[in-house]
């Protein structure tokens, strides 16, 4: 085993002597990262919500789930390359299929498992079905609805990371480039990029915590992808 | 495209052989696959295999443990559960790069990581497990005079085996994904292909790969539920019948 | 392991639990007889199923001696002690996933029984409790009804022939009708085992109908009374004892014998509802009150008259 500690401190180093270029690097990933679940989220909440509420083809979340896990983020970068030039589109397409899984399932769940007497009760006080989405389905469903937002948001981060191999930009540009910015470059990137998924999903945690209804905060809820259950 | 691999060999062979239709690098060139299935395909995909299979296994063996401490005292579980989700938030690129300068360009890096993302999954789950066994069953068990390890091999293991199966899966479908990112620190597994086809845009070689981690994850998966089927008979009768 | 019955014996046994003031279980002293069963029962918070947990000790005592046969439960390690105990709950607690056959065979396996051995007391257990064994051996608990599920908890507490049987309300769960003919069933099976119960229940009926013996315990666990169920009946202790039996234990006590145990009439042009043999005096008094007639004619058991009984005659039954 090599222990060779003191590139640690090169790192540090190297992001006090490069504030910038990191800076850059990172605005660049974050804004990458916002656009793909941005997208993603257009794409998967009404889909998860929609099918939730009707509680129906529950196999397609269930389908979803389980391939969005089996993806790797190289396999649909590389898929991507075949098609598409390197760059921010190719990069953005990728991972805007890595993060609708999580927040398809998650709504899906979500929304389907909330006690059918709840919604009859709701319709039987005159509520319209989208009353009853809004109202009802929603806020019941917020936790696991943010879960799978949290995951989502963490795994598109890293897998930003990733996609920088062709072309995504972002603080991966860094780490995949040892031979321009050294190995203390790279850890610090890694470093950074550690901080920018726990700021990301700590962001997240914040904005759940002030749209959950109250009775329901504190509840920690595990991702529906998370803990799945058997066949 | 990136300094860290370890240098590598030229994809297409340099016998000057190369089939017109990787020459024009069309989408999907079948004599290419055949022709390199022995010498590039077969042997990352046995490499990403074993990869995988040593990841989930030790890590099984450190949830396991972590559960049946965590299944006695209630201390334990928040902390352990706190440190596996910190760990999970890690993105994976970058948790491989912090283990190199600790445990260098070798195979124990990359299992270092990946074990700790199947922790806590493979943790939540075999908890789950254990607590779902019913509270009369249990009372019946000891009052029976089961001994501690015997309600445990007899009862608690075969009842908690539904939920712990659910956790292989998912930790062995999630395995298999990040199994790819380990070709930046070694040239195993199946993401080095996929570099490699990078470099050169090489269609064939992207697809097949990008085909093969997923199918191969689809076969975990499959092959697992069958396993799950197996060991638990009594899950699939409805009540009643 | 015995293959017959023992003696229980509890000495001055108290359960207290730490941060509570009164005890669960308070100096509660009796003796059961081998072979008899012995109803532990009392309103919720009377300690019954505490009592009967530091049996098997599930529960541990704080003061006090219980003994099984002359051997202290103390003494005895305690996981053989268990194996030495027939233990059926509410719930069942049916292992789901074992098969029927694989349920009851639990403690002979844990026993180190060999397999021929094994089966052939399974198949014998499932007859015994009317589960015909070619039907039920294979099937799983979640195939089951409440009642089936409970005789294979039974059949499972049999199985390696214990000297003692603990039971915690084990009909508590189940129908009206089911409870009615399980309780029938378990005084048949009973018959044939003769093994020494310890029954918990809070329902005074079937404590009168299943009892050898009657323990009460009221609130506090202390032993408020106990004797075999006519004399609960017929004198009380005190006034807990005769609330909780109820204000109509005259009636219960009729109940409690058959019309061919008593002295009967000659027919004499006697003329009145027929009633077979079998059927308890309360019956008898139902049916002469509700047709209005004071004399019932008794049946053989061929449905041949074989003499009559009259209502002054029930009466002076309760008097004595």
């Amino acid at each position: 085993m090599i222990a060779d500690l003191s590139v640690f401190g090169d790192a540090l180093r190297f992001i006090q002597e490069n504030p910038g270029l990191l800076w850059d690097k990172t605005v660049e990933q974050i804004q990458l990262s916002a656009a793909a679940v941005g997208v993603g989220l257009l794409i998967a909440l009404p889909i998860g919500i929609g099918l939730g509420h009707l509680r129906r083809y529950s196999f397609v979340a269930i389908s979803v789930a389980n391939i969005g896990r089996a993806l790797p983020t190289l396999a649909v970068i590389a898929v991507g390359i075949v098609f598409l030039p390197v760059g921010f589109t190719v990069v953005l397409i990728a991972l805007v299929v890595l993060a609708v899984p999580p927040i398809l399932t998650n709504a899906y769940v979500g929304v389907s498992e909330i006690d059918a007497e709840t919604i009859e009760a709701a319709r039987g006080m005159g509520m319209t079905e989208r009353q009853i989405l809004q109202r009802v389905e929603l806020p019941l469903a917020s936790p696991l609805l943010f879960a799978g937002i949290r995951t989502a948001v963490v795994f598109v981060v890293a897998s930003a990371t990733i996609a920088a191999i062709a072309g995504g930009g972002g603080l991966g540009d860094v780490i995949v480039n040892q031979a321009s910015y050294g190995i203390e470059g790279v850890i610090g990137a890694s470093i950074l990029v550690c901080a920018l998924a726990f700021a990301c999903d700590g962001l997240v945690a914040i904005v759940q915590r002030l749209v959950t209804p109250k009775p329901l905060r504190g509840r920690h809820v595990d991702d529906a992808t998370l803990v799945s259950e058997p066949l | 495209m990136t300094g860290i691999l370890a240098a590598s060999g030229p994809v297409i062979p340099d016998f000057g052989e190369a089939s017109s239709c990787v020459q024009d690098n069309r989408l999907f060139c079948p004599d290419w696959v055949r022709d390199n299935w022995g010498p590039v395909l077969q042997p990352a995909l046995l490499q990403h295999v074993k990869l995988v299979v040593i990841a989930v296994a030790i890590g099984f063996v450190l949830a396991f443990a972590a559960a049946l401490v965590a299944r006695r005292s209630t201390w334990f579980e928040r902390p352990f559960d706190l440190f596996s989700a910190l760990v999970y938030t890690i993105p994976s690129l970058a948790l491989f790069q912090l283990l190199v300068p600790i445990t260098g360009l070798t195979v124990t890096t990359v299992e270092v990581a990946l074990v700790s993302y199947t922790l806590l999954i493979l943790f939540r789950n075999i908890l789950t497990g254990f607590r779902s066994v019913p509270a009369d069953v249990l009372e019946a068990a000891r009052g029976m005079g089961m001994g501690s390890f015997q309600v445990l091999r007899r009862v608690e293991l075969p009842l908690a085996l539904p939920a712990i199966m659910a956790g292989v899966r998912v930790a062995t479908i999630s395995t298999i994904a990040l199994a790819t990112v380990a070709a930046f620190v070694i040239p195993e597994g199946l993401g080095r292909p996929i570099f490699l086809a990078l470099r050169q845009f090489f269609n064939t070689e992207l697809i097949i790969t990008a085909i093969l981690a997923v199918a191969l994850a689809l076969v975990a998966d499959g092959l697992l539920v069958l396993a799950q089927r197996a060991l638990t008979p009594w899950t699939r009768i409805k009540a009643g019948s | 392991m015995a293959d017959a019955a023992a003696r229980i014996v509890f000495d001055h046994v108290t359960k207290r639990y730490p941060g509570r003031a009164a005890p669960a279980v308070d100096d509660l002293t009796l003796e059961i007889p081998a072979g008899e069963i012995c109803i532990l029962v009392g309103p919720s918070g009377g300690g019954k199923t505490t009592a009967m947990k530091m049996v098997n000790r599930l529960v541990d005592m704080t003061e006090g001696d219980i003994r099984i046969g002359d051997e202290s439960v103390r003494d005895r390690d305690v996981t053989e002690l268990r194996r030495g105990i027939g233990y059926v709950i509410q719930q069942t607690g049916l292992f789901p996933h074992m098969t029927v056959a694989e349920n009851v065979a639990t403690v002979p396996r844990l026993l180190g029984w060999d397999k021929q051995r094994t089966e052939a007391r399974v198949d014998e257990l499932l007859d015994l409790v009317d589960l015909p064994a070619v039907d039920y051996r294979a099937r799983y608990a979640a195939q089951l009804s409440g009642g089936e599920r409970q005789r294979v908890g039974l059949a499972r507490a049999l199985a390696a022939d214990p000297s003692v049987m603990l039971m915690d309300e084990p009909f508590g769960a189940l129908d009206p009708i089911t409870r009615t003919r399980l309780q029938h069933e378990l005084l048949r099976i009973h018959r044939e085992v003769r093994k020494t119960v310890i029954f918990v229940t809070h329902d005074i009926d079937e404590a009168i109908l299943m009892g050898d013996r009657i323990a009460i315990l009221r609130p506090g666990g202390r032993l408020a009374q106990y004797d075999t169920p006519e004399a609960i009946l017929a004198g009380p202790a005190d006034d807990f004892v005769a609330d909780f039996v109820g204000a109509d234990r005259g009636l219960k006590r009729l109940s409690l014998t058959r019309l061919d145990e008593l002295p009967l009439q000659p027919l004499d042009g006697a003329r009145g509802p027929a009633l077979a043999g079998s059927t308890t005096l309360r019956d008898a008094l139902s049916t002469m009150l509700s047709e209005g007639s004071r004399v019932v004619v008794v049946l053989d058991g061929d449905g041949a008259p074989r003499g009559s009984i009259t209502l002054d005659a029930l009466a002076e039954r309760l008097e004595s």
